[in-house]
């Protein structure tokens, strides 16, 4: 006996994926439903573009936190997205297929370490190395880079060798046959037909990035303070949420709502230009 | 014999949350996370003498439980706060406890003392090198708290006039800190006095250590009531409770695990 028609399974499978979207949409509305307000009676642009932060005070301006968050963001890209890609090439091109298979799952384990863990090591190693050799209080700009940087690779590195993984092997055969080299091969033929494969690896890192709190405000020291250099500390929007959440009541609150507003908005811009810039890959070789 | 035994104590379980619904009052204390441990102690007590009363600590900081107080979410609010806020006014506040803060460095720091307008200074970035209160030429790591918290605002009232320095480090509890400072030869910060150990040097202020005698002496100027706040009148459970904390044996809890008594 049948125990569920099939109209009955389409139905179940339907509301289980519409309940992931529909949490979405609950997450947006509450956020903007807290924070909106507040921007409207703050004024946006004071809101956006002042540097003064005082709860106290009554002064609510992210403007620092913005650009902190642009920057650890981009610091995480450019530590961690050329290691991460060339490590996958490394993985599917030079090393026999055995050995891979050990290596990638290893790598992915770093992805199930959880981002405390990453901070407290930032804290606890990468800070004296920093303060030490370069200056600066150790807790910053470059620390929170370069942790992020190691928190996205497992991403970055796993969806690159699936993509890369995915290009027909009669692709590399006809270049080398054509007398290329694999270095040739590679940059000429493999990453070009791989690439929009890789540009979401990164996109998906830069995600990871901009999102991660934990790690951030135990490495970056969380100061309001517009970045001069790598050396200084920042403070990200995520973390401006997370400190001082737990205390704030009233417009301080609602500010924090509206910071994560910015924050999602933030989040959204970055996604949609890094999927128009995947639609927009030339096509002609 | 196991399923006799498991239908047993699911009985017994059942039997000992029914004595517990039964003619209990139940008291609810949230607020100031410097107090939460002491107030868990203590309620820990008073339920061993008092079977009638059941109370429940949450934490949340001290603005959440000025709130709590108010909206009656919490019969009992913790504030650590040197000046209440205006919301707090119409609540009975009683002192139970105090608490110092400690100005604090690296133990490797030959600075030793700081006077209030020097600590002021340091914190608002008006000095910036170690050289300039007697120390090596290295420039100052100054660590705050984040805005809210009850720390914060009362070592600011106290030292009064500060506006805090824009690259001063942000840490988020007392322990973090302590470690903060404990890892960074350069750097200065405050904390509560209970937390001082040896990773860190505590500083005399205005030639005062912040010592538990020289607080209680009234001499260390950076200290902080505790206060339980309560929505009308102290009376019935709470009062009671209220009168435990302030008993010798409740002040006693509290000096025995780093606070400092009312009185």
């Amino acid at each position: 006996m049948k125990l569920l028609s099939e109209k009955g399974v389409q139905r179940i499978l339907m509301a289980t994926a519409f309940s992931a979207i529909s949490a979405l949409l609950l997450i947006a509305l509450f956020i903007i439903s807290e924070g909106l307000p507040f921007i409207f009676s703050y004024g946006l642009n004071e809101f956006l573009f002042s540097s003064n932060w005082e709860p106290q005070a009554g002064k609510f301006g992210i403007y620092p936190m913005i650009v902190a968050s642009l920057w650890v963001t981009f610091g995480a890209m450019v530590v961690g997205a050329p290691l991460g890609v060339a490590g996958a090439l490394f993985l599917t091109e030079y090393v026999p297929k055995a050995i891979m298979r050990i290596v990638k799952p290893t790598i992915e384990l770093l992805a199930a370490i959880p981002s405390v863990v990453y901070g407290f090591i930032g804290v606890m190693v990468l800070a004296p190395i920093i303060r030490e050799n370069l200056g600066g209080p150790g807790l910053s700009l470059l620390g929170a880079s370069i942790i992020l940087g190691i928190m996205i690779l497992p991403t970055i590195i796993s969806i690159s060798i699936d993509s890369i993984l995915a290009v027909p092997q009669s692709y590399r055969e006809g270049s080398l046959a054509l007398g290329a080299t694999i270095w040739q091969t590679i940059h000429m033929v493999t990453i070009k037909a791989s690439k929009s494969g890789i540009i979401a690896s990164i996109i998906l890192g830069m995600g990871r990035a901009i999102g991660e709190t934990m790690a951030v405000i135990m490495i970056a020291g969380n100061s309001v303070n517009i970045p001069t250099s790598a050396l200084d500390s920042v403070r990200t929007l995520t973390a401006n949420i997370a400190l001082e959440m737990s205390y704030a009541t009233g417009m301080h609150r609602q500010a924090l709502f509206a910071t994560g507003v910015v924050l999602f908005i933030v989040i959204i811009i970055l996604n949609s230009i890094a999927s128009i810039a995947i639609r927009k890959r030339p096509v002609k070789k | 014999m196991t399923k006799k035994f498991t239908l047993y104590l699911a009985l017994l379980t059942l039997a000992a949350f029914w004595g517990c619904g039964k003619n209990k009052t139940s008291i609810t204390i949230a607020g100031s996370t410097a107090f939460q441990p002491f107030a868990e102690k203590l309620a820990e007590t008073y339920m061993n003498y008092n079977n009638k009363v059941n109370i429940t600590v949450q934490g949340g900081g001290s603005a959440v439980g000025i709130q709590a107080a108010n909206s009656g979410a919490a019969e009992i609010g913790m504030a650590d706060l040197v000046i209440l806020p205006e919301e707090a006014k119409a609540l009975t506040s009683t002192v139970v406890a105090r608490d110092g803060i400690a100005v604090i460095v690296h133990p490797d720091n030959i600075v030793s003392e700081l006077t209030t307008d020097q600590v002021r200074d340091i914190f608002n970035g008006k000095i910036t090198n170690w050289k300039d209160v007697g120390g090596k030429d290295a420039s100052i790591t100054v660590v705050s708290r984040e805005a809210g918290s009850g720390t914060r605002s009362s070592f600011e009232d106290i030292v009064k006039d500060i506006s805090l320095k824009r690259d001063a480090l942000i840490q988020d509890s007392n322990g973090t800190i302590r470690e903060t400072v404990a890892n960074d030869v350069n750097a200065v910060g405050y904390l509560s006095h209970g937390l001082i150990n040896n990773k860190i040097k505590a500083v005399r202020v205005d030639g005062q250590e912040s010592t538990t005698e020289s607080i209680l002496s009234g001499n260390y100027k950076l200290v902080r009531p505790i206060y339980l706040l309560v929505k009308g009148n102290l009376e019935g459970e709470i009062k009671n409770f209220i009168d435990f904390v302030l008993s010798s044996e409740g002040q006693e809890i509290i000096k025995a695990n780093g606070l400092l008594p009312a009185k």
